[in-house]
Formats: C-alpha cells, sequence, structure tokens
C-alpha cells in the first residue's frame, strides 16, 4: 500500500495495491525512466578531440554526459533523446551527430 | 409551540435594528429561553430599510423560514411607516412598538387600521438624554420587554447589566447610561 | 458539561476551528462565509490557536494553499461560498485525487447567474462529482457538530478524502440560535492529531506528490479513489457513535421524521428539514400521514438508506434547491429516483426545484407539497414530475 517501492509500481499492479493519488516513495526516479528509446538521432562522442572543457555537461536536458574525476565520459545512451544540444555547444568538433541506425 | 413568540424589527441599515434583534435574542436567551435572531439579507446598504427577527420560546425552534405573522413589530425608525407596510401580517392582539415622540392614537392614524395595540416610545430623545448620543437600540429593547412580557422584567434589567458590564469592561461610564436608557423606556412606553 | 451558547453558524464553525485547532488555514473572504475566516484571523492574531493564517489572493489560491500545505503534512481548512467554490472548482478534484482531507466549511449561496447573495445549493451540488465527502446541516447545532466529526472522516486512512461541511447561507450563517458547545479539551482529544503515514515534510522518506498519470495508471488510481468515497459510509458511521457517546447527539446518512407510517414524505437537504418538521407536525396533528427524510451525507450517497426508509411510502417529494437544467429536475431528484429504482415497492416521486435564490421557504408552502403528495398517494396519479415551488406564474 503506502510503502509501495517504486520498481513494484509497474503496469501489472492493481487498483488496490496503487500508491493513493500517485504518490512516489523515494527520490531521483526519473532515472529508472529510459528515455532513450525515444531517439532517432544519435551524438558519437570523439574522445580524441575533446579537451574536456565539459561545456556539453550543463546543456544536456537528460543530465546524460556523466562526469568522472572532472572529465566527461561516453554518452549514457538509456537516457539520451538525442537533442543535439551538446553537438551544437561543442567548440571542438569532439561531438558528431547524425540519424541512429537501428 | 404555542408558546413561541414572533417580533419583527424594521429599520434603515446603520441604525442597529439588526443588533437589537440579537441583543434581544441575547436576553431572552439568558433567561433560559430558545432563541432565534436573524436579520433578512440582501445588497442594501446605510440607510436602506432593513427587516430583522427575533423567535423566542420555551421549547425546540425547527422553523427557518422568515416572519410573516409576528406577534410582535418594532419600529426603530419613524419615517419608515410612510413606506414599509410594518404592520403586515401583525396579529391584532399583539402590538407594535414604534420609536416616536407622538402619541399612540397620532402614530395609529398612519397604521392602516390596524386594530391591535399601538405602543410608541421616544427612543431618541432617552438616548440622547441618557447616553448623549443617538442610539435608540437600547430603549427600544427596553420598550419591546415591556410591551411584549416575553420575560421577568427585573431578570431582563439584571441580565442586560452582566451584559453591559462585561461589553463595557473597558468604559464603565457607558454602563449607568444604558441601565437609564432601558429603565426609563420601560416606564415611558405608551400605549400599554 | 456542554457548553450553552447562542451563536450564528458562522460562529459556531469559527469556534470549532479555534477547538480544533488546525496547522494551517488559507481563504479568501466571499459572503456568506467571509465571517468565518474573519473571525478566525481574531483568534490567529489573539494567540487562542497556533495555525497559520494564509491570507491568499483568490480561491483557486486558497485551494492551492490547501492542497500544498496538507500534502506537507499539516491539517489545514478553509472556507467558501458560492463563485468562490467555483473558483476552487478544478483544484477541488487535484484535492481529492491527491487524497488530502482538507476540510471546507462551504457555506451555501447561490452560483451566480443573475448575481445574487441568498442561499441555495447550487454551488456544492456543482461539486458534488470533484471527489469530496459532502456533509449538510440543518441547523447551526449541525454545522458545529458536522465540522468537527468532518476532520475524523476525512483523515481516517480508510478514506483520505476531503470534505466539505455545508451549512445554508444567511438561514443559518448569520442567524444566532441556541447550541451546546463541547469543552475545548474534549474536541481536541476527540479530533486527535494528524498523523498521516506519508507526507512531503518528512525527510526520513522523501516523496513527490500529484504526478502526471498516463493511461496505464489513470484508471487505477480512480478506481481507488472511489474505494475511499465507499468506505467513507463505515466511517461516518463509526465517527458518529464515537460522536454521539460524547455528546449523546445523534448522526445518521439521513434522519427521518415521523416517517414510519408516512404515506406522503419529503426528503431535502439543510434548513429546510427544520420547517418541514414544523409542517409534518401540523398536518399530523389533522390525522394527515406525512413524514420527512433529511438527507446529511450526499456523498458519498446513502442509497441503501433512502430504498429502506421509504420502502412503504406512496408518494415521495424530493426538493432540490439547485437546477440541474437537465429538463427533468435537480441532482438530488435524480440520486433518489436511481436509489428507488431496484425497489419493487417503488413510490411514486415528483421533484420540486424550490429556494432558489434566497427564496423563503415557509411551513405554508411545504404544507402545500405534502397536500399535493397526499393526492398522488390517494389517487395514484402522479401528473407533472418536475415542478417548481414558490414561483409565480
Amino acid at each position: 500500500m503506502s510503502f509501495t517501492k517504486f520498481e513494484d509500481i509497474n503496469e501489472n499492479i492493481s487498483w488496490h495495491d496503487i500508491t493513493p493519488g500517485g504518490e512516489v516513495y523515494e527520490g531521483g526516479t526519473s532515472r529508472y525512466f529510459k528515455t532513450g528509446e525515444w531517439r532517432s538521432m544519435i551524438p558519437t562522442f570523439i574522445a580524441e578531440k575533446c579537451k574536456q572543457c565539459l561545456l556539453c555537461v550543463p546543456v544536456c536536458p537528460d543530465s546524460a554526459i556523466p562526469v568522472k574525476d572532472q572529465k566527461r565520459l561516453d554518452f549514457d545512451f538509456d537516457h539520451c533523446k538525442g537533442c543535439g544540444v551538446c553537438y551544437k555547444v561543442c567548440p571542438f568538433g569532439a561531438i558528431e551527430f547524425g540519424v541512429e541506425e537501428k | 409551540m404555542g408558546q413561541m413568540v414572533e417580533i419583527r424589527w424594521h429599520g434603515r441599515g446603520g441604525q442597529g435594528a439588526k443588533t437589537a434583534s440579537l441583543l434581544l435574542a441575547d436576553a431572552a436567551f439568558n433567561t433560559g429561553k430558545y432563541v432565534q435572531g436573524f436579520p433578512e439579507y440582501g445588497p442594501e446598504r446605510m440607510g436602506a430599510p432593513i427587516t430583522a427577527y427575533n423567535r423566542i420560546s420555551s421549547e425546540k425552534i425547527n422553523v427557518h423560514s422568515n416572519i410573516y405573522e409576528p406577534d410582535y413589530v418594532v419600529v426603530v425608525d419613524e419615517t419608515l411607516i410612510s413606506s414599509v407596510d410594518v404592520t403586515k401580517g401583525l396579529k391584532e392582539d399583539g402590538a407594535i412598538v414604534i420609536n416616536s415622540a407622538k402619541s399612540p392614537d397620532e402614530v395609529r392614524k398612519h397604521l392602516k387600521g390596524y386594530k391591535g395595540k399601538v405602543c410608541t416610545i421616544d427612543a431618541g430623545q432617552i438616548s440622547i438624554d441618557t447616553l448623549g448620543k443617538f442610539f435608540p437600540n437600547t430603549p427600544m429593547l427596553g420598550a419591546i420587554v415591556k410591551v411584549s412580557g416575553i420575560m421577568n422584567e427585573e431578570d431582563f434589567l439584571k441580565d442586560m447589566e452582566g451584559s453591559f458590564k462585561h461589553k463595557f469592561a473597558t468604559k464603565p461610564q457607558v454602563i449607568e447610561g444604558n441601565m437609564n436608557a432601558l429603565k426609563r423606556s420601560m416606564q415611558e412606553v405608551r400605549g400599554l | 458539561m456542554a457548553i450553552r451558547e447562542r451563536l450564528s453558524g458562522n460562529e459556531a464553525v469559527a469556534n470549532a476551528m479555534r477547538q480544533i485547532n488546525p496547522d494551517v488555514v488559507a481563504a479568501f473572504p466571499i459572503t456568506p462565509s467571509t465571517e468565518i475566516p474573519q473571525y478566525f484571523s481574531q483568534f490567529v492574531a489573539n494567540g487562542k490557536v497556533d495555525t497559520v493564517f494564509v491570507p491568499v489572493e483568490s480561491e483557486h489560491s486558497a485551494m492551492s494553499a490547501c492542497i500544498g500545505s496538507q500534502a506537507s503534512g499539516a491539517r489545514t481548512m478553509t472556507a467558501t461560498s458560492s463563485c468562490g467554490l467555483a473558483l476552487m472548482y478544478e483544484m477541488l478534484y487535484v484535492a481529492a485525487s491527491c487524497r488530502l482531507p482538507i476540510i471546507m466549511s462551504a457555506v451555501n449561496r447561490a452560483l451566480s447567474g443573475p448575481i445574487n447573495i441568498n442561499n441555495d445549493h447550487s454551488d456544492s451540488m456543482g461539486a458534488r462529482d470533484s471527489g469530496w465527502i459532502q456533509l449538510y446541516a440543518e441547523t447551526n447545532q449541525e454545522a458545529y457538530d458536522n465540522f468537527i466529526q468532518a476532520v475524523r472522516i476525512g483523515e481516517h486512512a480508510d478514506v483520505r478524502l476531503p470534505v466539505m461541511a455545508c451549512q445554508d447561507g444567511f438561514i443559518t450563517s448569520h442567524a444566532v440560535e441556541n447550541i451546546e458547545l463541547i469543552e475545548d479539551e474534549k474536541v481536541k482529544a476527540f479530533v486527535g492529531q494528524y498523523k498521516p503515514e506519508n507526507y512531503m515534510l518528512n525527510p526520513e522518506r522523501p516523496m513527490a506528490v500529484g504526478p502526471y498519470d498516463t493511461v496505464n495508471y489513470y484508471m487505477e488510481h480512480k478506481r481507488q479513489q472511489a474505494q475511499g468515497m465507499i468506505n467513507a459510509k463505515q466511517v461516518i458511521m463509526d465517527v458518529a457513535a464515537e460522536f454521539k457517546a460524547m455528546t449523546g447527539r445523534e448522526y445518521g446518512m439521513i434522519e427521518t421524521y415521523r416517517l414510519d407510517d408516512a404515506e406522503a414524505a419529503i426528503v431535502c437537504i439543510g434548513s429546510s428539514a427544520g420547517t418541514a418538521k414544523v409542517t409534518v407536525d401540523k398536518l399530523r396533528a389533522e390525522g394527515k400521514k406525512v413524514g420527512l427524510l433529511k438527507i446529511r451525507v450526499f456523498r458519498p450517497f446513502p442509497t441503501e438508506e433512502i430504498s429502506k426508509a421509504l420502502t412503504h411510502v406512496k408518494a415521495v417529494a424530493v426538493m432540490d434547491k439547485a437546477e440541474g437544467f437537465s429538463a427533468q429536475g435537480g441532482p438530488l431528484g435524480a440520486d433518489v429516483r436511481a436509489a428507488l429504482y431496484n425497489d419493487p415497492f417503488k413510490a411514486k416521486i415528483v421533484n420540486y426545484i424550490y429556494g432558489l435564490g434566497g427564496r423563503d421557504v415557509t411551513v405554508t408552502s411545504l404544507e402545500q407539497v405534502y397536500n399535493e403528495m397526499l393526492e398522488i398517494a390517494e389517487t395514484g396519479i402522479v401528473g407533472e414530475t418536475y415542478r417548481y415551488l414558490s414561483v409565480r406564474e
């Protein structure tokens, strides 16, 4: 009932067990929502050209550019929607952008 | 039910007819009665004719309508007599109490042939004499209690003194004036 | 010992609010409910309560503030009337679907068109499908008692729904009547502390309230919300039983008056019920078999109770203080008809529209209704089933 865990709320849950008013009892649950499935265009990270200026990180609307030890890593494709904002903002041509082949 | 007394008040917005009806309800309540005190509301404001009502009974009051056949009518402003049908529905064995310096017989001429008891009280003058201001409410309250006999006069005066002491705790100098206003109006009401 | 008092309906509710001492009150003034936040803000200013009073710029904001406040874990109340209730409309549904037991004193007034400040039920009847529990009061005493019980009903874990405690504008809200108040400490003990299982200001368990609901979840939430309303009936009865133990005053889903052997009955809501009781007594004294069924709880609707109480009655006048503009009657008429439809001893039903915009409801006018019902009971001929009472022809 009231303490239903986020992972137990899915499309099989009955009306008896669903949380009242759709309440969610955890923070940061948007990471469970894989928006990467929405993508039709895809950015590609060219590590050799990257100067680690990190301009791309704050502009990403989906926090899909992970940073570790002050350096960006490859894209989090579970959440990247392929909007292309990072590609536009990169001053060094370190991000390419094109149609995703599925 | 037979013991229920119904009273209708006529006044003008701002003169305190509603307050007077609530004061009467208070006094009757304090002597152990069931009461209702309510105004008839509309968008009218200062100066417009207003109506207020009282029901007083020794039994629980269930009815929630206005009053159409009152036992008593109180007119706080004499000038209303020409424009408002103040005796409408008033029981012939009841009475109308009017704030006026005139005699009951003089006032009766303007009351569309009402055959019941007509009483007058110069509440304005009493108010000015005892309170130094035009507050006809308190004398009208004394007059209707006297005319209707709805409660024991001594109990009423005792209760009102208590109310005034509470209400005017910060200006005790006006308590005596208000009490005098009540007593004088109970003595001076004409047409009994 | 109960406290013998004389108060107007608005004073009575403001005092109930003071005794409950809620965490937050957010309200915007509108006739005839204005006095409630007015008196209550004096209690706040004088330190009689610990409540945070939120003066807002509109009723939409008032209900929005109530929602945020209650969701954060605070017991929250408001008061409104008429167009104010209408301006809250969107947020009423949010409060109910978020399962937030906000308590509202709704002082019934005609909902505009043409503008009018006097009593009828068109404001709260318009909100009857918003998911709020609705209690209606006949007297100042009931307005006070219902308001106190509303807290326990709405907050019950099986219910978790907001409650509208309604009373008739001016007729009870501005009329001074005798009333028995309950001692402060008894009211406090009766309502207890608000203890929601989850609330937004709980640092132990962060939570989100009111998320967007997709096709795959929305209906499950609505079904669950409906269960809260279904469960409410038992909770209302349980709370009433506890209230009776405290005060001796009895409440149910409905109240009946001299109905047991009645051939003709009136079904009505609110202050008119008192006038109907006087009418019943008068007609009974003339040997006429008439009775009354008063609706105290309109949402959830007391279907079984009404059906059971009216089984033997031959003709029923259902009185609506709100037009439904369905061209066949008002909302109470529709629901009472539905309640009796499967009853094998179906009574003949006439739906009256009455008392709109403050049109006075008198013993004389209700006597006319009873006499019309007695004629139907005798002849079996119903005639027009959608009638207006006390309207100039």
